[in-house]
């Protein structure tokens, strides 16, 4: 009885929710008129909730029933959800209705991390308007600003809206006002929301509606459709996220990407509802995925624009780039054999990520492996947690590195992406690649940030308050300086309340000199480094009192030292073993010494001969982070 | 009490063993639990008057007596080859508490069971201060022909952050009677005691070798977890083992045993070679009698309950092993190794082979001269390499 009640109670449910008041009938794709068509995205820093968010709205919209939901939907991949946050940006169409009027609302999901910018863009253009969400709690982040400035660049309708309005330490007012001084406009309307509760929800769908500029183009004109996202499935080969543009697109037609004009078959085309539902096509202004059937998804870039064979557009859509990497590291696995199987997951991942790419590379201390160019240290660390945790490789990542331009004496110039490979002889220059780095914090927290910046070498650009207490300071800083863990150091420095973004700003000369690390004599290329003069004693000093602690005793004595060219900088060592026997052993030691035996060879997987020298695998990488950047490897 | 017992497969519900290879020999350990006081550094199986239940010393030669008569059932219904015994060991525990009657009884049972090789070597382990005239004739007379005396040092500081009770002035006299009475004698030492300099140890050695025995042993100090001195040592009252200096001492000794006459042959012993330690060494079979015993029959390894009272009424009512594990090749070839690379005998060096051991690990440890070639086809640890064995080993099997 109780259980049937339970079941009549639950279809209720999604009876209601299907029947949502506010869209009867969801709009037919491909006949939609863009005056019907809302294309929004959401600007929000990670934890300020868009993915709750999203979640709501899911529901609300009847797209989603209540026994499907699950917590932050659409984040694909196991590693988005633990992490909270998005890597790879997916839109949805949502149906809602305003005033009788029913509307597609195409909702893109933005990625939310300071590597992914360039994605981030193309999202953006893909839109007219952008919610701006802020966290009612913590105020607008500095990564959220520099999304935002893009947005205005944009011309795109901002929506400012504060979330977790529940949150007991809500301070409504205070960002609405910061909001305001932002973006303009009153206080007053800025809307407030809880992803939680769902409060204010349904009112930000009305204003969307009410607010954001329908999208304009040719219906008659050669097809465009802007390619913002291209993602790998297993069973579909490459998924492609397009926004239409002008003309149309048909299922089963000769599509072209304009940058390689390369021709292929449109397999599928639809929109996302929440899941893939496939239509007779899109028309101007319409969000929504094609399938061709390739299986690398460099074949369908971001930024690309797709046209037909048939009827082919002459001027390609603005804003393409080649995906940059910023930070270079090289993956070895422990295991020599382990290699083709790393070429194997590394060519599989490059199927669902055309930022990543990667070279064979050869390190006399570490054997074969890969020199992997990434678009920032998460980046470079998801990549490795997925090739440990999907294909079970266990690897070690060489300390990170940027882009540096040599020129020697004689003139002739590299492209020095490993710190071993820094070519010998007379340098003229050295140029390292900048950035220009934007943070927000608290204004009590300047001093400590200004000397964190120095530091790192930095420049100060500027200084602007933003409302009573929050600053932005920008700041022209070496690249090298800030992927080693600045991000982290500024967040201790901060409490957790400064907030970084930063942005390319070409190359600078810079007094940069190799630091190479010798164990028993030998180089180990795997533990030089590239680093600013004035610091290079300081480095190598500390590299070596670092790699004394990691190594453990030998067999024999292990020298370590730093050198600059032949100049050896420091020195330590770890002092030879005396003694590795177990004194007793009679009838009933056997079993547990064997035991003991089998522990230790468990424990000896985890080291690396370098040479004839047994080197822990995680030295490879402690041995050059600073003392913030092993804490924060370790609560990850 | 002593640490926990290795997880393993149950006894055989037909007490049957499957037997693998057998070895030549055959040889008996009789596990004596009792002592009068626990030393701070032991973490033995033993146990003092308090803690015993209702098992009485008096009387505990009945349950001992009791396995042996299992154990000839066992191996014959297991189609053992029967053999005589070439070796008895009565260890402990402090098997010098037992009256010299209560031994007789149990080597006369072992003797009718299995019995004895006429050069059979039969040690019994007595602490000085328990090792009167009388038992030792009694014990004489029962069928013992070696004592080994757990004698540690003779720097009367160091026994005492070891709580030995015994004085060391009497350790010579008691020695001489020994001797004169017709035992092969074997002292034990422990170095590395909290405290202990190199110059006590040296004093130790000279008297030790002042004694004129057969045989020495020499134990760098092991802090078992859970025992008295671990506690000590983590609360602060007595400093870390330095294993540096341990290494010192263990050269020490070397050379200071070397020059009196006693060869080495194994990490921690020298002078003339103790069978029944050989005989584990080498993977022979023997069985172990009394509480938390470990035997070894053909490629089975079992042990005991551990605790006497249970271990009795175990015996009584099912069987007394509490675990047993079946050893594969390479399980057996990784303890010849483990346990042969630690003598002058040295591994067979088809042994390396079997276990894939790569030729150029081997070269490499020659070369250290951390091991050598000995005649027959085998290798062996040198002099400077006896330190490292289970590094070594370690080694080999991982690289």
């Amino acid at each position: 009885m109780g259980k049937h009640r339970e079941r009549i109670k639950e279809s209720k449910s999604i009876t209601e929710v299907l029947l949502s008041p506010r869209a009867l009938k969801a709009l037919v794709p491909s006949e939609t008129s863009p005056e019907q068509i809302r294309n929004f995205c959401i600007i929000a820093h990670i934890d300020h909730g868009k993915s709750t968010l999203a979640d709501r709205m899911l529901q609300l919209t009847g797209i989603v029933n209540d026994r499907q939901m699950r917590a932050q939907y659409l984040d694909r991949m196991d590693i988005e959800r633990e992490r909270g946050i998005t890597i790879k940006s997916q839109a949805v169409r949502l149906p809602w209705e305003f005033e009788n009027i029913t509307y597609a609302m195409n909702m893109i999901d933005t990625p939310g991390h300071v590597d992914f910018t360039y994605e981030v863009s193309r999202s953006l253009a893909a839109c007219e308007g952008a919610v701006l969400l802020v966290d009612a709690a913590q105020g607008i982040e500095a990564q959220t600003l520099a999304n935002l400035y893009l947005a205005m660049e944009n011309d795109m309708e901002i929506i400012p809206v504060l979330n977790k309005i529940d949150l007991p330490a809500a301070q409504p007012e205070k960002y609405a006002e910061e909001l305001a001084n932002l973006i303009g406009g009153d206080p007053a309307d800025c809307l407030r929301v809880s992803g939680k509760t769902g409060e204010g929800v349904a009112e930000l769908l009305d204003r969307i509606v009410q607010k954001v500029p329908a999208p304009v183009g040719d219906p008659n004109a050669p097809a465009r459709a802007m390619i913002f996202d291209s993602v790998y499935d297993s069973y579909r080969g490459v998924v492609t996220y397009i926004r239409m543009i002008d003309g149309r697109l048909h299922p089963r037609e000769q599509i072209q990407m304009m940058s390689t004009k390369a021709v292929h078959e449109l397999l599928e085309i639809g929109v996302i509802s929440p899941e893939p539902v496939a239509s007779k096509g899109l028309s101007v202004g319409e969000v929504g995925y094609l399938i061709t059937g390739v299986k690398d998804v460099r074949q369908s870039k971001v930024g690309d624009t797709v046209t037909t064979k048939l009827k082919p557009a002459v001027t390609a859509l603005k804003g393409y780039a080649e995906p940059k990497p910023m930070v270079y590291s090289g993956l070895y696995p422990i295991d020599g054999s382990d290699y083709p199987n790393l070429r194997e997951a590394l060519d599989k991942l490059r199927l669902s990520d055309a930022s990543l790419v990667y070279e064979p590379e050869t390190s006399a201390a570490l054997g074969f492996g890969f020199r992997c160019g990434f678009l920032g240290l998460l980046h470079l660390e998801i990549i490795t947690e997925r090739l440990e945790r999907e294909f079970n490789l266990s690897l070690i990542a060489t300390a990170p590195s940027v882009v540096y331009q040599v020129t020697r004496e004689d003139g002739s110039a590299f492209v020095v992406t490993n710190p071993s490979e820094f070519p010998e002889g007379k340098i003229r220059e050295v140029k390292e690649p900048m950035v220009k780095a934007t943070i927000l914090s608290p204004k009590d927290y300047v001093g400590t940030i200004m000397e964190l910046c120095q530091q790192k070498r930095g420049v100060m650009v500027d200084r602007q308050y933003l409302g009573e207490d929050r600053v932005q300071l920008r700041y022209n800083l070496p690249l090298a300086e800030i992927v080693f863990y600045f991000f982290d150091q500024l967040k201790s420095k901060t409490q957790g309340y400064g907030s970084l973004d930063y942005e390319d700003d070409g190359f600078a000369v810079g007094e940069l000199v190799k630091v190479d690390l010798l164990l028993q004599g030998e180089k180990v290329d795997a533990f030089s480094s590239i680093v600013h003069r004035d610091k290079a004693y300081a480095h190598g000093t500390k590299i070596v009192g670092k790699l004394k602690e990691l190594i453990p005793r030998q067999q024999f004595e292990v020298p370590i030292q730093a050198a600059v060219g032949s100049r050896i900088i420091a020195r330590e060592s770890v002092r030879a073993m005396r003694k590795d026997v177990l004194a007793k052993c009679y009838g009933g030691d056997v079993s547990r010494k064997r035991k003991l035996l089998e522990k230790q060879k468990e424990g000896k997987k985890r080291m690396k001969m370098v040479g004839r020298v047994e080197v822990p695998q995680d030295a490879f990488i402690q041995a050059l982070s600073s003392d913030e950047g092993q804490k924060a490897e370790k609560k990850k | 009490m002593s640490g926990p017992l290795p997880l393993g497969m149950p006894w055989p519900s037909d007490s049957k063993l499957a037997l693998r290879e057998q070895s030549d020999s055959f040889h008996a350990y009789v596990h004596i639990p009792f002592c009068k006081a626990r030393c701070g550094y032991c973490d033995f199986n033993t146990y003092i008057s308090s803690e015993l239940g209702s098992t009485k010393r008096e009387e505990f030669h009945k349950p001992l007596i009791q396995e042996i008569l299992l154990s000839q059932k066992v191996l014959a219904d297991s189609d053992f080859a029967p053999k005589k015994l070439a070796t008895v060991f009565f260890g402990g525990g402090t098997p010098s508490l037992f009256t010299a009657d209560q031994v007789s009884e149990i080597l006369s049972t072992l003797e009718s069971a299995f019995g004895l090789l006429p050069n059979c070597e039969v040690t019994l382990e007595a602490n000085p201060e328990s090792a009167s005239e009388e038992l030792m004739s009694g014990l004489k007379k029962a069928g013992i022909n070696r004592l080994s005396f757990g004698v540690q040092s003779f720097d009367p500081e160091i026994l005492r952050v070891l709580d030995r009770e015994h004085d060391p002035k009497t350790v010579a006299g008691i020695v001489a009677l020994a001797k004169q009475i017709g035992f092969k004698v074997s002292v034990d030492l422990i170095y590395g005691g909290p405290g202990e300099t190199l110059d006590s140890f040296r004093a130790t050695l000279m008297e030790a070798l002042e004694l004129g025995t057969q045989h020495i042993s020499a134990y760098s100090l092991i802090i078992e977890p859970g025992t008295k001195l671990a506690r000590q040592i983590a609360k602060g009252i007595y400093q870390e083992v330095d294993e540096d200096l341990n290494a010192q001492k263990f050269e020490l000794a070397s050379e200071l045993i070397g020059q009196a006459g006693l060869e080495w042959y194994e990490v921690a012993n020298w002078g003339e070679p103790s069978l029944h330690n050989l005989a584990y060494w080498q993977s022979k079979d023997w069985w172990g009698y009394g509480p938390g015993a470990h035997s070894h029959i053909a490629g089975n390894r079992f042990w005991n309950v551990k605790q006497p009272d249970a271990y009795a009424k175990a015996l009584s009512t099912h069987s007394q092993v509490a675990g047993m594990e079946v050893l594969t090749r390479n399980q057996q070839l990784e303890e010849s190794l483990m346990l042969e690379l630690r003598t002058i005998f040295g591994v067979e060096r088809k042994v390396f082979k079997e276990l894939g051991i790569s030729p150029a690990l081997v070269a490499e440890q020659l070369a250290l001269g951390a091991i050598e070639l000995i005649p027959g086809d085998r290798i062996r640890a040198t002099e400077s390499g006896r330190l490292f064995v289970d590094r070594i080993v370690l080694d080999f099997l991982t690289k």
